[in-house]
């Protein structure tokens, strides 16, 4: 493992080989906006809140942070104008379908923004994919995960794998960023009859 | 079959297929492509053998089915062989016809092609529609039926792998890089730096694919191309990957392509009998094999990375793609993606040479494009141009023009991705970064023609509505981005267009086109962006002065029947679908804007001497007349 430096906003940073920008970045204490990433899980590039700029061979370039991984003498810039630009507009989009959530207000007001200047349609899930994730790579149990493509994707709990696995486990719950994933499992509690000791859903 | 155990056996092979047909055998060839199958063309074919067995003539004619001619237009197209006579719009009943006339040496004028100055044309090859085209690629597919190898073998098929697999890989490499030839599925990647990409990767296992989720809505070229000349394109995959050094191909193609995946299975069989898959190709030592996928019918799996992860049997999801997947793609394993026609093209810049291949084209874009020209345009099908060709060419010289006399407004280019060109950047010529340059992209070659009665703003919510659908939603960008443009074309189509809308289009428009995960959301603003950019005016009408100037947009149009060209007809009266016309005998007709649904039915049926029904859009609308008002005869009508 051979250190790699870089430059993130004007400041050297000593990297290892592999790392991510927004791992490099977090190490120096600087911090890049996330909603979808999560260190124990594999980076997924959803949420693109993490976007920065690079400048390599003197040529400009917009990328995701927390895929991106460091090269040696990469200029970094993680609040330039067409950065910000990038966020201020997708916390306006997300503000939209999770409007109040606690995270969500926090970066909002970072960037200047108390409104959103879209309509209110919630469904109070950002689909960054946390909690599907936990359940597959770490618990390695599928209990949750996405439905439907496009503005119809959803998060669901499969309720035969999940009415087994998730009542001695809900260690996803705390993952939520906008807190909605316990009110969402309990609207997923599928009535069952019990037979000889073994459950069957209608 | 024999098992051919080397380029000499394939060779001698060719020769005895020669030597058993008569090239002035005549030979009755129908086109029973996706287009002209439609038309029922099997039906054609039937009629062709009981008319031929009726006239005892089983010994003497051949009769082939072959893949598409491209002019799908006018199918069922049939072409007589050896004199190359071209029918059009063939139906069954004209099949004894057509049998009797060419045994007296004759023609049967009403069938062949018509110049605009009455001037029949009889061979195929001198129709406008296909005078101006280079068909290198596509040409093959009118001589080839697709279910028997002996035919592609018959016109040199895979001589080009017999030559590759007794090259060094290095050597086929170099060729297909010194002919620049860039990735036809849209990206226009140089397809050589791809495969010395995946050659260098480290690892044991590399895969290659041919992608064929053509999922563009209008789009059929590469559809064509499978089912038409599917030898082709494995021809071009076993030379890829011997150069790459790969030992397992993918064919991606469409569960809803019926034909091309029934083809594609007897092509795959076909050739493994010959050995030409398999192990020991042609007695190289070079061992290859293919798998057909069949996709589940989601259009952002046509995108590299998604393709390869529902490959691997998971839902097609685009991954960040930096690193490539030449070096990490199905189960992390180096993969090579190429489009169909790229495929195609690869034994022909192998027996032709690069210097053949970039010989045709621009400086930045060599050899030809196949385009599937579609909507307002007179001769709709597939075309193959050499690269350079201006679009003005395409559209009217092939295409041969508007339709009805009407004006051409714009022609969209890159399929829902893509953009709209206007009038004044008709001498674009085809090439990968003009066609960028303008706002707009080569994309995989659809080529939608639009005349002066499309609607800018619908055009651009049609794809944008197709996009929200197809996104697959993993990013915010894409998925909520996309779904607000769409809210906010919805509203100003429907006449409830805000000042700023526009502006906010761009804005929402730039971020999506900036943050977006793949590129189905970095590419989706273009039909938004491109029509802004080209056709604000219309954008303006629809928003200000709540004006549909093409008068598509149905919230801001009205039927209007003129009282004074109103003759009592009683047409527009009976047909209307909604009961929305009063009116009687000798009483001028009114349409009651309540409960009419805008279908146009009214307007169709008018006849054009009176010419009383008219759309009206952006201004009030008169006073209906007073129940009861007796028409105004026109002059000459009265008795």
């Amino acid at each position: 493992m051979s250190d790699i430096a870089l430059t993130i906003n004007d400041t050297e940073v000593k990297a290892k080989e592999g790392m991510t920008i927004l791992e490099a970045a977090q190490s120096a204490s600087i911090n890049i906006p996330t909603l979808c990433h999560h260190e124990k899980l594999i980076p997924y590039g959803a949420c693109r809140l993490c976007t920065v700029e690079i400048i390599r061979d003197r040529r400009s370039r917009l990328v995701t942070s927390c895929v991106y991984t460091v090269e040696d003498g990469l200029i970094v810039k993680t609040e330039s104008e067409p950065v910000v630009k990038i966020r201020k507009m997708l916390l306006e989009l997300i503000w939209a379908i999770a409007p109040g959530a606690q995270s969500i207000r926090e970066y909002a007001t970072k960037y200047g923004i108390n409104r959103t200047k879209f309509e209110i349609e919630p469904t109070f899930c950002i689909l960054c994919g946390r909690c599907v994730r936990y359940c597959a790579e770490i618990k390695k149990k599928n209990a949750i995960g996405f439905i439907g493509r496009g503005i119809e994707r959803r998060v669901m709990f499969f309720p035969d794998i999940a009415a087994e696995e998730c009542p001695k486990c809900g260690e996803c719950f705390p993952l939520c960023p906008t807190g909605v994933l316990p009110s969402n499992y309990a609207i997923a509690q599928m009535p069952y009859f019990t037979w000889e000791g073994k459950k069957y859903f209608i | 079959m024999p098992r051919l155990n080397s380029a000499a056996d394939l060779e001698r092979l060719r020769q005895e297929i020669l030597a058993q047909r008569d090239p002035n055998k005549p030979c009755v060839t129908i086109c029973s492509g996706t287009g002209c199958h439609a038309y029922g063309s099997e039906k054609v074919a039937e009629a062709f053998i009981k008319e031929i067995q009726r006239n005892g003539l089983q010994e003497k004619v051949d009769i082939r089915r072959t893949g598409c001619h491209g002019f799908c237009e006018r199918g069922t197209i049939v072409v007589i062989f050896p004199e190359e006579i071209c029918y059009l719009r063939v139906k069954p009943e004209d099949i004894p016809e057509i049998i009797s006339k060419t045994l007296e040496g004759k023609l049967v004028d009403r069938l062949l092609y018509e110049d605009g100055t009455g001037q029949k044309v009889v061979h195929e090859g001198e129709i406008p529609f296909y005078k101006h085209q280079s068909r290198i690629v596509f040409g093959s597919n009118r001589f080839i039926d697709p279910k028997n190898i002996n035919d592609y073998i018959a016109r040199g098929g895979y001589s080009a792998l017999a030559k590759v697999l007794f090259m060094a890989p290095e050597q086929v490499l170099e060729e297909v890089k010194r002919a620049n030839l860039r990735g036809r599925g849209g990206g226009g990647f140089p397809a050589g730096i791809k495969w010395e990409a995946t050659r260098n990767a480290p690892g044991e296992i590399k895969y290659v694919i041919v992608n064929a989720d053509e999922g563009d809505p209008g789009a059929y070229m590469d559809r064509s191309l499978l089912e038409g000349n599917p030898h082709s394109v494995l021809e071009g995959l076993i030379i890829g990957a011997y150069t790459i050094g790969s030992h397992q191909g993918f064919i991606y193609v469409r569960q809803e392509y019926p034909l091309a995946v029934e083809n594609l299975a007897v092509a795959l069989e076909q050739a493994r009998e010959y050995r030409l898959l398999g192990t020991n190709i042609l007695g190289s030592g070079f061992d290859f094999d293919v798998q057909v996928h069949r996709g589940a019918g989601a259009f952002v799996s046509g995108e590299s990375s998604a393709l390869m992860t529902a490959l691997e049997g998971r839902v097609g999801e685009p991954r960040p793609k930096y690193i490539r997947t030449a070096v990490s793609g199905i189960w992390q394993r180096p993969s090579n993606l190429n489009n169909v026609e790229t495929w195609a093209t690869v034994p022909l810049i192998i027996n032709n040479g690069a210097d053949w291949f970039t010989s045709i084209g621009t400086e930045g874009s060599k050899g030809t494009k196949i385009f599937s020209l579609v909507g307002k345009v007179n001769n709709t099908g597939l075309v193959e141009v050499p690269m350079g060709m201006t679009l003005k060419e395409v559209v009217f010289d092939i295409g041969g023009g508007i339709p009805k006399g009407k004006k051409f407004k714009g022609v969209q280019t890159g399929g829902p991705s893509g953009g709209v060109i206007p009038e004044g950047l008709l001498d674009t010529p085809i090439d990968f970064d003009e066609l960028t340059k303008v706002g707009s992209m080569m994309g995989s070659g659809g080529m939608i023609v639009m005349d002066e009665d499309t609607c800018m703003v619908d055009v651009a919510r049609y794809f944008l509505n197709f996009l929200a659908e197809e996104s697959c939603g993993k990013c915010i960008p894409c998925r909520e981005g996309i779904y607000q443009m769409l809210k906010i074309l919805n509203r100003i189509g429907a006449g409830d267009g805000r000042t700023g809308d526009i502006e906010q289009l761009e804005e929402i428009g730039e971020v999506v086109r900036d943050a977006s995960l793949c590129a189905l959301g970095t590419t989706a603003p273009n039909p938004v962006l491109s029509t802004i950019r080209y056709f604000r005016d219309e954008y303006e009408a629809h928003i200000k002065h709540k004006r549909c100037p093409a008068g598509v947009c149905k919230e801001l149009i009205a039927y209007y029947i003129q009282p004074e060209k109103c003759q009592a007809c009683l047409i527009c009266l009976r047909n209307c679908p909604a009961e929305a016309i009063t009116g009687g005998k000798n009483l001028v007709h009114t349409i009651d804007q309540d409960k009419c649904t805008k279908c146009g039915v009214c307007l169709e049926v008018c006849p054009p001497r009176f010419d009383a029904v008219v759309k009206l859009s952006g201004i009030a609308l008169p006073e209906p007349v007073p129940p009861g008002t007796e028409v105004i005869r026109k002059r000459g009508r009265e008795k």
